[in-house]
């Protein structure tokens, strides 16, 4: 289930969104997931559907590789649905012995759900197209006025683009891992929770030591490739905004308006209201 | 002019209790004494344990020596006023593929050493593409480096340094973690580096029959440099080799065994197209 | 009871563009009793199939049939697979978890729901069979040199009392004397303990001296599967997947095409010297 999760994974093709500057996409993030915690009406959803989907049809990145990052999430996406489903006070739907399902329910649970699948999907198109030491490079930028704070803005961005080419190294140790306990006869399905976390130990272990090794081996290579920290540093690919930048703000602003006002607006929100009010409360 | 020089190098490792009192030392590095001139390629060979690996961390200054000294590029590697000219001078080349590439593409990857320099970025994009050409990895310069062979991953690993513009190259067992073949394309690579590009290799192994072409070779046993020579001075001592826990290149014992045998043949025959010639002048 | 591969095929990504067939119908059968070397470069599928005999994976189609049932099938308990078939990783020291040597060795019989006192005769057996030195017994892990290492994970493995080993590249990373200790080592348990060997390895010279079958292993297939001898007369179609035959055969070989009545079918530097000198002396 873990190799599921496409955060952090690059993948490789020419297009138009992969050229973009990563603050841009890191920005565009930012205000998609604004505005999709913003919509309160259909038509909000609809465009932000039809927004992302045009984005990653622009990416050349296939959607099933994208969806591919839901089923990391599924028992989260499944908790919210049924937690909402079943706790959201309203006018009954159906009634399951003592549950009741109202559908207000249904509403809150579906648009939740939406609402999560969106996210992550949105946030795996950023990775999927900006390589980390890219995406590292438009966090070191955007952010960099935290400087003043004193924060160690251009370590920390290292620390997570090392981080994330490390995370495919470590998915197919833990892997090969639990084979080779596996042929030494190790259970880990069967038993109650705490068997099962016990059952994890001959993994966890042999997995912390290689990875510390790793991280000492790499520290190392790094000191003797001159690594010294971020001050008098320079760049190979050195974020320089291009015009297809402007215009992607551009579009990106449009969008997160557009969608939020109609997302928001209460005549279309009545509308949706009294829809459900004269034909499903009836 | 010696690149690479050391005097005397004694290197201890002492392991501590914990409340800090050293309960035991162990000599890593017992007086050796090596120097490599501008442009050759020497080996250093040893088995797992002989210290050959402590050796080369000395060249970049990742260890120090408890006594003696080293010099590279007549630096004294202690002076820490010139640390990052001696990182610079000698580049290093690591063991394990995978946790020596930093980047997530090749070419940034390769970039990360002239980054660290502070290159402007016009000239980090020539010393890339040159690099990756001297060890004929340009056409993967946008690949991911999780999808490369393990050869691959250590001819990017050789580029990565050769973009700093070393004036050597140390290279600590880079091919201990591959296959045959990839062993054959890093060897490949090697020799090219130092016969087309000049560049002055130490290639520490503890496959023999990667240095035969090497100009000189050092021997290490248990710290001490115990052998020194020529790839043929070296392999026509096959009893002692043995002893050191080292194999010989595969034609090198042939030779060796029909000579027991008594046929006449000369002394450290190193590869098979040698060897058959010498044979056949023997019918 | 051998293990039987019928028309067994693995695809990984077959959902994607490129979908790579790891197995290709492969079909085999393995007795017990023999020492079996498994050869192929990286990439060549032989991995794969030592999974597939732990019951790791599941074949894409085929079956994969061990004392007369499929390993796949539903109800078939794995664990008693995995009991009679050991399956030693690469770097195997890697997968070593407890704090001492001994207590890792007694994972893997553990599991198997032996007794406390079973567990710990056949962890003591298993270290003792791969000459593991006893005042290390209880030493932690990180105590130990690589050579000692492995044969710590090898052990962990030999305690669950396998009759069949599948070892997978048992002497990578290591010096030559390392190498040979340990395959000296499988060689014992071969002859000593009658288990039946499979030794992965893509070292062609590893294999020769040891093995009485070989398995060539290239894109998903078994190219060659005959003695060391055979196989290893195929030297055009080796170098053509590869792999290099041992050095020795190759200079003799050259030597037999330049006229000198050697004998084609040797695999090491003493067997062709030998061979090499009593064909010069029968011509003179």
């Amino acid at each position: 289930m873990i190799r599921d999760i496409t955060i952090g994974q690059y993948y490789q093709t020419e297009s138009v969104i992969h050229r973009l500057d990563p603050r841009v996409k890191l920005l565009g993030t930012l205000l998609f997931i604004i505005a999709l915690f913003n919509y309160k009406n259909p038509v909000g959803y609809a465009l932000g559907i039809i927004f992302l989907f045009a984005v990653i049809k622009l990416s050349h990145v296939p959607v099933k590789f994208i969806t591919k990052g839901l089923k990391g999430i599924f028992i989260i996406m499944l908790m919210t649905v049924l937690i909402n489903l079943f706790l959201t006070p309203g006018n009954t739907a159906i009634t399951l012995g003592k549950l009741t399902i109202t559908y207000e329910g249904i509403a809150t649970a579906f648009s939740m759900m939406l609402r999560l699948m969106l996210l992550i999907m949105g946030s795996s198109i950023v990775t999927l197209t900006t390589t980390p030491n890219n995406l590292t490079d438009g966090l070191e930028k955007g952010l960099g006025f935290l400087k003043i704070f004193k924060v160690p803005v251009g370590d920390v961005a290292m620390m997570m683009s090392i981080a994330l080419r490390f995370i495919p190294i470590l998915l197919e140790e833990t892997d090969r891992i639990m084979k080779a306990q596996l042929a030494r006869g190790a259970d880990f399905e069967s038993g109650n929770l705490i068997k099962k976390a016990k059952s994890l130990v001959p993994v966890l272990v042999p997995l912390f030591v290689s990875a510390f090794r790793r991280a000492g081996d790499l520290a190392m290579a790094m000191e003797a490739r001159c690594y010294r920290g971020g001050d008098g540093r320079t760049k190979m690919k050195p974020l320089i905004y291009k015009k297809r930048d402007a215009f992607g703000y551009l579009v990106l602003f449009s969008f997160a308006g557009i969608s939020i006002f109609l997302g928001r607006w209460h005549i279309i929100t009545e509308f949706f209201n009294s829809l459900y009010v004269n034909y499903i409360l009836k | 002019m010696d690149i690479v020089k050391t005097d005397k190098l004694v290197f201890e490792y002492i392991r501590r209790d914990e409340e800090g009192n050293p309960v035991d030392i162990t000599t890593a590095l017992d007086h050796v004494n090596i120097d490599v001139k501008q442009g050759e390629f020497v080996g250093i060979l040893g088995h797992n344990g002989s210290g050959k690996s402590t050796f080369a961390k000395h060249l970049n200054a990742i260890l120090y020596p408890t006594e003696g000294k080293v010099y590279v590029d007549d630096m004294d590697t202690m002076d820490d006023s010139k640390l990052w000219d001696v990182r610079k001078s000698a580049g290093m080349v690591f063991q394990n593929p995978d946790n020596q590439i930093i980047g997530q593409v090749v070419e940034e990857d390769v970039g990360f050493g002239p980054e660290n320099l502070g290159v402007p970025t016009k000239e980090i994009w020539e010393r890339v593409e040159e690099s990756l050409r001297a060890v004929d990895m340009i056409d993967f310069r946008k690949k991911s480096p999780n999808k490369l062979s393990g050869g691959q991953k250590q001819r990017v690993s050789i580029a990565g340094v050769l973009a700093m513009h070393p004036k050597c190259i140390i290279l600590d067992e880079p091919t201990a973690m591959l296959d045959p073949s990839g062993r054959k394309e890093v060897v490949r690579a090697i020799r090219g580096l130092n016969d087309v590009e000049k560049m002055t290799v130490i290639l520490i192994t503890h496959y023999m029959d990667e240095v035969v072409h090497a100009d000189r070779i050092f021997v290490m046993d248990k710290g001490k440099v115990v052998m020194q020579g020529t790839p043929k001075e070296i392999f026509s001592d096959v009893p002692t080799l043995t002893k050191l826990r080292l194999d010989v290149p595969g034609p090198t014992r042939i030779a060796w065994e029909l000579k027991k045998k008594g046929l006449p043949l000369p002394d450290g025959i190193l590869t098979c197209d040698e060897l058959i010639r010498e044979i056949q002048k023997c019918r | 009871m051998p293990l039987i591969l019928d028309h067994v095929c693995q695809i990984y990504n077959a959902d994607t563009e490129h979908p790579v067939k790891a197995l290709d119908d492969v079909s085999l059968v393995i007795p017990e009793g023999q020492f079996i070397g498994v050869i192929g470069h990286t990439g060549s599928g032989k991995s794969t199939l030592m999974q597939h005999l732990n019951g790791l994976m599941k074949p894409t189609s085929g079956t994969i049939l061990y004392n007369g049932r499929d390993i796949s099938d539903k109800d078939f308990d794995k664990k008693e697979l995995r009991r009679h078939v050991g399956l030693v990783f690469q770097y195997p020291e890697h997968q070593l978890f407890e704090t001492d040597v001994f207590a890792d060795v007694c994972f893997g019989p553990r599991n198997m729901g032996m007794s406390k006192k079973e567990t710990e005769l056949t962890a003591f057996d298993a270290l003792r069979k791969v000459a593991f030195p006893e005042d290390l017994y209880y030493a932690s892990v990180f105590e130990l040199s690589g050579g000692q290492k492995r044969r710590a994970a090898i052990a962990g493995v030999l305690a669950m009392k396998p009759d069949f080993l599948i070892l997978d590249e048992p002497t990578a990373g290591l010096d030559p004397v390392g190498r040979y200790e340990i395959l000296d080592m499988v060689a014992k348990l071969h002859k000593e303990a009658g288990i039946t060997i499979i030794l992965v390895s893509h070292s062609m010279e590893d294999v020769a001296m040891y093995v009485e079958r070989v398995l060539v292993m290239d894109h998903g297939r078994v190219a060659f599967d005959d003695t060391p001898r055979e196989v290893f007369s195929h030297s055009a179609e080796l170098e053509e997947m590869g792999l290099a035959i041992p050095e020795p055969s190759k200079i003799t070989r050259k030597l037999i095409e330049l006229g000198i009545d050697a004998d084609p079918g040797v695999l090491t530097a003493t067997e062709a010297a030998d061979s090499i000198y009593e064909a010069l002396m029968r011509a003179k």
